[in-house]
């Protein structure tokens, strides 16, 4: 047995690329020594030149911050865990630093070059609201969770129901009854206590939406109706938030991300079906894993907007056909006639989108709760 | 000219569930015309009285939205894709 002591991502270059080496117990002072004899220059990160730990550095043992201990004299056992955690870069306060719980639980994030603890910590100050706490909404806030975004926020009216528990992946067979944001709540904390999820227990209308939406940075788009859907566009669009888009009937999936200026879904479909002519999930089925693919997909997007990393899939609409298992790909544009985001617009403030749609009134059932 | 033709989602059950078809046609209109001899009701899913794609429903000319191009009176070459794709709003 040794002592492991977690490098953080930037101090790799020092360490052979190693998140963990094992040295000799001792006291911290000791463990950093012969980290540095192993790995020499390891010294300069966490000493200033009177050779004292500098404030933008906190070292742990198992968990607890040594200056509340007895600082480098503190002394280790071998089992125990020390955690080198520097702030960011610039000085930040300590207190944007991860903590060691949060270095070793997003370590498979923060190890990729593309994250690092800079783009972990961009994740814990993200606010990415979800609408809809179903089938596309469960997977998309759970992997948000899991990767540490540190304001999910929930929309949703509805109560978890026998029928939901074939994909919503939030909601288990205990949560019949419950409203799906409770059983969502309980669901994501045991995931990660870290998050903090706010719900919004409401149908979304034009009387709320900008209220609610202009509180986030990236809305995820999982309602299961077309009145929503065209709300949540313009609120985004007028806002000038970014939408993750996704959809999905029977074995097909759709999924884009909407920019403000390049493209919305009024772009992509310029008016609703008429009521009755494109079924509901609920009419006419949907495969519970589908909804896995694409809240993965948007998951994915959403992660990408957050580090700005990547292509997005911005003006591109990725068709998913889980029978043949085909992923195509179209062409998405502006369309200049878009009466939202076009030349000249003619829709500058939402709209009634029950009567747009000819759809029944939010309060219905089966409204904007993603997938009744 | 023959093209393919890719059906998707809720607009397979009018074409006999059919996922892909291949069709005759030198513009997107005759193309669906020549479906519709073959599948009648077919037509009205895409095309309202007067001929216009509807707006709910996006076809592509391989991977452009003819709504782009000259819509229902897009050119087609041989071997082109169409793609039919109705909105979805399930989630």
């Amino acid at each position: 047995m040794a002592v492991s002591v977690y490098i953080p991502q930037p101090f790799r270059r020092f360490t052979a690329n190693r998140e963990y080496v094992e040295v000799d117990g001792g006291d911290v002072a000791g463990v950093l020594d012969a980290v540095n004899a192993r790995y020499p220059g390891f010294d300069m990160l966490v000493y200033d030149r009177e050779r004292r730990v500098p404030a933008h550095i906190n070292i742990y043992v198992n968990n607890q911050e040594i200056h509340e201990l007895d600082g480098v004299a503190t002394s280790v056992e071998d089992g125990d865990q020390v955690a080198v955690i520097p702030a960011l870069a610039g000085g930040a306060a300590p207190s944007t630093a991860l903590t060691p719980d949060e270095a070793m639980r997003y370590s498979r994030h923060i190890i990729m070059p593309q994250v690092g603890s800079i783009g972990q910590r961009q994740l814990r100050n993200a606010k990415v609201l979800i609408v809809g706490a179903g089938g596309l909404g469960s997977p998309v806030a759970i992997y948000l969770a899991l990767a540490g975004v540190g304001t999910v926020g929930l929309v949703d009216f509805d109560v978890v129901d026998l029928s939901n528990l074939q994909r919503q992946l939030l909601h288990q067979t205990e949560d019949v009854g419950r409203t799906k944001l409770d059983s969502a709540v309980d669901t994501l904390h045991a995931y990660n206590p870290h998050v903090r999820v706010v719900t919004h227990p409401a149908p979304l209308h034009s009387e709320n939406a900008m209220e609610i939406i202009g509180d986030y940075e990236i809305i995820v788009n999982g309602a299961d109706n077309f009145a929503t859907r065209y709300l949540v566009n313009d609120a985004a669009y007028l806002l000038g938030k970014t939408l993750v888009d996704g959809s999905i009937l029977l074995f097909d999936g759709q999924a884009t991300v909407f920019k403000p200026g390049e493209g919305c879904y009024r772009c992509l479909y310029p008016a609703p079906p008429p009521p009755g002519l494109v079924p509901s999930c609920a009419e006419a089925g949907v495969l519970g894993a589908i909804t896995g693919i694409v809240g993965s997909i948007q998951a994915t997007e959403v992660f990408k907007q957050v580090l700005d990393i990547g292509r997005p899939l911005v003006g591109r609409l990725l068709l998913i056909d889980a029978l043949t298992m085909e992923f195509r790909e179209m062409k998405l544009r502006r369309d200049p006639a878009c009466p939202l985001c076009g030349d000249e617009p003619s829709v500058m403030e939402l709209i009634d989108y029950d009567a747009f749609c000819g759809s029944p009134p939010l309060e219905a059932p089966a409204a904007n709760g993603g997938g009744h | 000219m023959e093209v393919r033709v890719n059906v998707t989602s809720v607009i397979q059950k009018t074409v006999g569930g059919q996922r892909e078809l291949t069709a005759e046609g030198g513009t997107v209109a005759e193309v669906i015309d020549d479906i519709e001899r073959r599948y009648p009701g077919f037509r009205e899913q895409l095309v309202d009285d007067g001929g216009q794609l509807h707006r709910f429903v996006n076809v592509y000319l391989n991977d452009e939205d003819v709504r782009f191009l000259e819509g229902a009176e897009t050119a087609l070459s041989e071997g082109d894709e169409l793609s039919i794709l109705p909105a979805l709003a399930g989630g």
